[in-house]
């Protein structure tokens, strides 16, 4: 029952998305410092906890994130907030040197200098 | 005729082996991919097993029905003595009770549930998917203890041509040829032509009848594929005409048709099908898309078996229209939709007890949600409810809930439950027992199903697996156990006497219950190891006590070896497989009333079989291969009741429990064009 309630919701927020502006669903890639498989699902973790990240792909390769993001809900500096927060740096937004030491010791990427 | 085509066949070889050799891409890549043919994801909320077409090349051969012979969690039967088709189970329980697709549309169901599974060729199979357990809403209702999902071959992947020859010492000849092209950027079309044909009467028991139909079969397929990435939009059209015909029976009324007298017996089916699938991504939201598939087909069987007879034709269409999406982001997705189904039968049963037509027809609709959860990490769930009408089985919710957990690193544990509800197509699924002098007889009227109640069952599993290292190298074990209830099921009574086969609702309990424990390892790099051991408790209240299923091994072990060489620069490899079957005793129908030598032990005694299989590569393109199947030559002592006095009242041809026929020796080339 609760499921179809979510649903009908979602339903009504779908109609409603198409009649609004674009930055409901903007995009971004910008570069988040990772290293490992342990790194992608805390970095996709951390964006997709944020109100209005509706999809974000961290890619293991390139170290790009991918983020489909509700604009009217947050900005992408919350976002990379969010993943600083977690011990990852981002272009805007740099983690302390505490929330980088709390990475497990396989996800201690080489941070840049000045850190 | 065979043994000349197999020395054409090795002929051959020298020729094309020298060939100079090209880019190695597409079979490299593969290789590289994947260091096993089956895999079994550890992200995955169901249960689910993914075969390649790798996978199906470790067997001897040829159709869908015969693919899963290197594969644990699928039992291969014979059916009957006659006609030689596989008959497949999961989890004890027989394919009517498994929902069997092909590309998501259902394919094998109602008039086609004998012999559905053998009018796909298996090299038009690119992957297929093994689901344990409720499975998802999303294709219907009908499915009980599992999903067989099949991928065929797309066109726009495809190589521009492949042909495969197989032939093999009963007698079966097969001949495969597949071509691609590719229209500007966006269409692409691919033809699968497909023919099979066995020619030559054998009778290895010398008991009079023929150990495997004459047969023939043409299968033609093409499809058609539209991509357009930047836009957002994918198209598959496919049509497809299958003719199959099987003569089967005394030997002597072969070698003299026109005789009259003689035990025979025909089945021919022709089947056209016609199936336009259109997906679109959006193309700012790429993880929402509309799906709408629908598919028509027409399935027309005329056969006789002695005197009975049997006739069934369906027209069947199926419409599904999906979409998904996400709620608020993509930890949560949904999936919702309708689906239609429309069914005409045309049904013409003459055989003791009953003669008659079943003319009806039968339609759905019914709307579906799927919600599924994914932390990102290491929980996740899939919530389904379906709510359907259906003209006879009326109005119905069927739930099903599938729940994923990894507590440490490499173990991941599953857990499903669900419902399913079917209209048990009665004479369809038991056609076996056509071939016997039994009257049929159902004993209840009311319901809307042949005067039987629709089959409900509830299905319950749990599963965990764990990967981890021995010496370094990577194995893995397995434990799986779940358990079917049947609320109601239309009972197929064999038990109660030796001439008669009775149809009835359940009344008290029936459930399966099944345990399988694998462990896999890789003590080299390409040396793979499979074993399994599995085990059934099916049991069901008959009229006249609780008995286990006939034909049903409470234990079964299984082990599998497969070696290949590494791969050389100019493409040349080897590669050795053999798989060993232990089946432990079967129950067996009651036999009680026949004459001495026409009855069958309360059980039947526990067998081995052995198939194997080597493959040599002489580059990308060209391959041979060999193979035997039932190595140690074991046969069912005597495969036919009866057989002495076809007409007889003590006839029957339905109790296999083992191979009919002996060893058989095959080979096979494949040739590419990349």
């Amino acid at each position: 029952m609760r499921n179809i309630l979510i649903l009908l919701m979602t339903f009504g927020s779908l109609v409603t998305a198409s009649a609004q502006e674009k930055n409901k669903n903007a995009k971004y890639s910008i570069e988040v410092s990772g290293n490992c498989g342990q790194c992608k699902k805390r970095i996709e973790k951390a964006a997709l906890s944020v109100n209005g990240v509706k999809s974000a792909v961290w890619n293991e390769e390139d170290g790009k994130l991918s983020l489909i993001l509700n604009e009217e809900k947050s900005s992408l500096l919350d976002v990379e907030k969010a993943i600083a927060k977690v011990g990852h740096d981002t272009p805007d937004v740099k983690s302390t040197d505490a929330d980088y030491e709390k990475l497990h010791s396989c996800c201690k990427y080489d941070r840049e200098t000045g850190h | 005729m065979y043994k000349y085509f197999l020395i054409v066949l090795f002929a051959a070889i020298p020729a094309l082996a020298q060939e100079p050799e090209q880019k190695d891409t597409l079979a490299t890549v593969t290789v590289k991919t994947s260091s096993s043919s089956i895999r079994k994801s550890q992200t995955a909320v169901t249960n689910t097993q993914v075969m390649t077409s790798r996978e199906l090349l470790k067997a001897a051969c040829c159709n869908l029905a015969e693919s899963f012979e290197t594969n644990p969690s699928i039992d291969v039967n014979f059916t009957d003595a006659l006609t030689g088709a596989k008959q497949i189970k999961m989890l004890g329980l027989t394919s009517p009770y498994l929902m069997i697709t092909e590309e998501n549309i259902p394919s094998v169901r109602g008039a086609s549930q004998t012999f559905g599974m053998t009018f796909t060729p298996g090299t038009w199979v690119e992957s297929i998917q093994i689901t344990k357990g409720a499975g998802s809403v999303v294709n219907g209702y009908e499915s009980i203890s599992g999903q067989i999902n099949t991928e065929l071959i797309k066109p726009a992947t495809d190589i521009p041509f492949f042909f495969n020859m197989y032939g093999s010492t009963d007698s079966r000849l097969e001949l495969n040829g597949h071509f691609n092209e590719r229209f500007g950027d966006k269409w692409s079309s691919s033809l699968f032509v497909h023919g099979n044909m066995r020619r030559m009467p054998m009778d290895q028991n010398d008991d009079g009848f023929l150990d495997n139909p004459i047969s023939s079969q043409i299968n033609v397929m093409n499809r058609w594929q539209y991509n357009n990435a930047e836009k957002g939009w994918v198209s598959f059209i496919t049509a497809r005409v299958m003719n199959d015909e099987k003569l089967t029976g005394e030997v002597a009324s072969h070698h003299n048709p026109s005789a009259t007298g003689f035990w025979k017996s025909e089945i021919n089916t022709q089947r056209y099908d016609i199936a336009t699938k259109i997906g679109y991504v959006f193309p700012d939201m790429p993880y929402q898309s509309i799906g709408f598939q629908n598919a028509y087909s027409r399935h027309v069987q005329d056969s006789y078996f002695g005197n009975n007879i049997y006739n069934i034709a369906q027209d069947s269409f199926y419409s599904n229209l999906i979409l998904n999406s996400i709620i608020n982001n993509t930890r949560h997705k949904f999936a919702a939709g309708i689906n239609f189904t429309l069914d005409r039968y045309r049904e013409n049963v003459i055989v003791p007890g009953i003669d008659n037509n079943f003319d009806r027809i039968d339609n759905s609709l019914g709307a579906f949600a799927e919600y599924t959860f994914d932390n990102s990490d290491n929980f996740s769930l899939i919530a389904g409810m379906r709510a359907d009408y259906h003209n006879r089985l009326g109005v119905f919710a069927t739930p099903r809930l599938h729940v994923r957990y990894n507590p440490w690193a490499d173990g991941t544990l599953r857990a499903s439950a669900g419902r399913g509800k079917r209209a048990a197509n009665i004479f369809a699924e038991n056609q076996q027992l056509f071939a016997s002098a039994r009257s049929f007889s159902i004993l209840d009227l009311g319901g809307k199903i042949y005067g039987l109640d629709p089959e409900i069952a509830w299905n319950y599993g749990i599963s965990f697996s764990q990967k981890f290292k021995i010496f370094g190298q990577p194995s893995d074990i397995g434990f799986d156990l779940y358990r079917t209830d049947f609320s109601n099921q239309a009972v197929v009574d064999l038990y109660a006497n030796v001439h008669q086969v009775s149809f009835y609702n359940l009344t008290g309990n029936s459930s399966a219950t099944s345990l399988q424990v694998d462990f896999n390892y890789e003590p080299l790099k390409h040396l793979n190891l499979r074993t399994a051991y599995k085990y059934y408790d099916i049991e069901t209240d008959y009229l006249s006590g609780t008995n286990q299923r006939p034909l049903q091994a409470r234990h079964r072990l299984f082990a599998n070896v497969e070696f290949a060489t590494h791969i050389d620069d100019k493409g040349h490899r080897w590669k050795f497989d053999t798989t060993w079957n232990w089946t432990g005793e079967q129950r067996l129908p009651t036999t009680e009333g026949n004459s001495s030598w026409n009855k069958l032990p309360v059980d039947a005694n526990p067998f081995s079989t052995v198939n194997a299989q080597m493959t040599r590569s002489f580059s990308s393109k060209f391959e041979m291969y060999a193979g035997v199947e039932n190595l140690t030559n074991y046969r069912q002592d005597k495969p036919i009741l009866g057989s002495e006095n076809p007409f007889g009242a003590e006839f029957d041809a339905s109790i296999i429990y083992a191979p009919v026929f002996g060893r058989m020796m095959y080979a096979g080339l494949r040739f590419k064009v990349k």
